[in-house]
């Protein structure tokens, strides 16, 4: 055993553990499957290799080995396009697909766990070997800690307001307070949206997210998170039943009409609020303007 | 560019109002177009509009 063992031995350990600690299945329900997980579990042993290995390199002066990191990129370079590939076979047969937009951030989200890991194994390991056990133990928490600030985006609930309004027929318009959704043509399905649809409003709070908001994948994620979690009242071959989301082009609300199994205002109200803001749809001209300002 | 949308019936009881180039659906009253829509809408998994009061179309989104 070489001076090294333990050290690399902890770092592998707790960069694992922090891949783990990343892989929560939660109401997005991905991964859900075993195999799934067995996946991105092994990635994370690799890319924990990767990182904890790069300090004994560097201490011995190795400093060719330490290219392989290279090698790390374009590994998990293609774990995004596994994602994103998989998530879009998939998405073609959900009653309320997630989207492009949805998909192309989760995909985003498993790249970068990986760094993360081959981040937090780094700093511990360093940590090991520069004080003692204790040390790569802090470094250890400091980095999970850090992982966990940056894995986790921004809410909806921030950037806009959500108000319930019931929908609501104007001739065979469908209207979700005074936005337009659909036309609906027959008297039995007007029943049946009345009975069962849901209409919210979100009332961006700045300029920014009324951009955001508008964002068609952005909208797309809302309607699929809320049909997820609350269930749908849909199938194949009714395409009448179909939650939308439509915008006010004069003042950029957007109103999104919704077709849930359970009627439950509070709770859908609380799950549009928990909607991840989508890192492709965010915009922020404002910061153009600030900018120009300061020039 | 591909065509998104499309006509794939025409439902009315005002034959005077419906366009050319679509399968149309004479009926006698509004209570026999709306049972003609709804059958058709399912048959031909489109959505069911009303143009007028005496005229639905069957939309393919």
């Amino acid at each position: 055993m070489s001076e090294y063992t333990y050290p690399i031995l902890f770092g592998v350990v707790v960069g694992t553990a922090t891949r783990i600690y990343m892989l929560r299945t939660d109401y997005r329900q991905y991964p859900t499957y075993l195999h799934g997980k067995i996946i991105h579990v092994a990635l994370g042993f690799i890319a924990a290799g990767l990182g904890t290995v790069a300090i004994p390199s560097i201490l011995e002066e190795e400093f060719t080995a330490i290219t392989f990191l290279t090698l790390a990129a374009s590994q998990f370079r293609d774990v995004r396009n596994m994602e994103r590939n998989t998530l879009n076979e998939l998405d073609n047969y959900e009653l309320v697909p997630r989207g492009k937009t949805y998909i192309e951030g989760i995909a985003i989200a498993f790249e970068s766990r990986n760094y993360l890991v081959i981040f937090t194994s780094f700093l511990s390991t360093l940590g090991y070997l520069l004080f003692n056990i204790w040390g790569g133990l802090i470094a250890a928490v400091i980095a999970i800690f850090i992982s966990t600030k940056l894995m986790s985006g921004g809410r909806l609930g921030d950037i806009v307001e959500v108000e319930y309004f019931e929908p609501r027929f104007d001739g065979p318009g469908l209207y979700v307070d005074n936005i337009y959704i659909m036309n609906i043509g027959l008297p039995e399905r007007k029943k049946e949206v009345l009975s069962y649809g849901m209409g919210f409003i979100l009332k961006p709070k700045n300029f920014n997210a009324r951009t955001t908001i508008a964002n068609l994948g952005q909208r797309q994620a809302i309607l699929h998170d809320v049909s997820n979690a609350l269930g749908v009242h849909r199938d194949s071959g009714t395409p009448a039943l179909v939650p939308l989301a439509k915008r006010d082009l004069d003042d950029g609300r957007v109103g999104v009409f919704i077709l849930p199994q359970e009627n439950d205002i509070e709770k859908a109200m609380k799950i549009i609020e928990k909607v991840p803001t989508l890192e492709n749809a965010i915009r922020m001209p404002k910061e153009r303007e600030r900018k120009l300002e300061e020039r | 560019m591909e065509i998104e949308k499309f006509i794939l019936a025409a439902i009315t009881t005002n034959p005077k109002k419906v366009p050319c180039g679509v399968a149309v659906f004479h009926c006698d009253d509004k209570e026999e177009m709306e049972k003609i829509t709804t059958n058709l809408e399912a048959i031909l998994d489109g959505i069911a509009h009303s143009l007028t009061d005496e005229l639905y179309v069957i939309v393919k989104h």
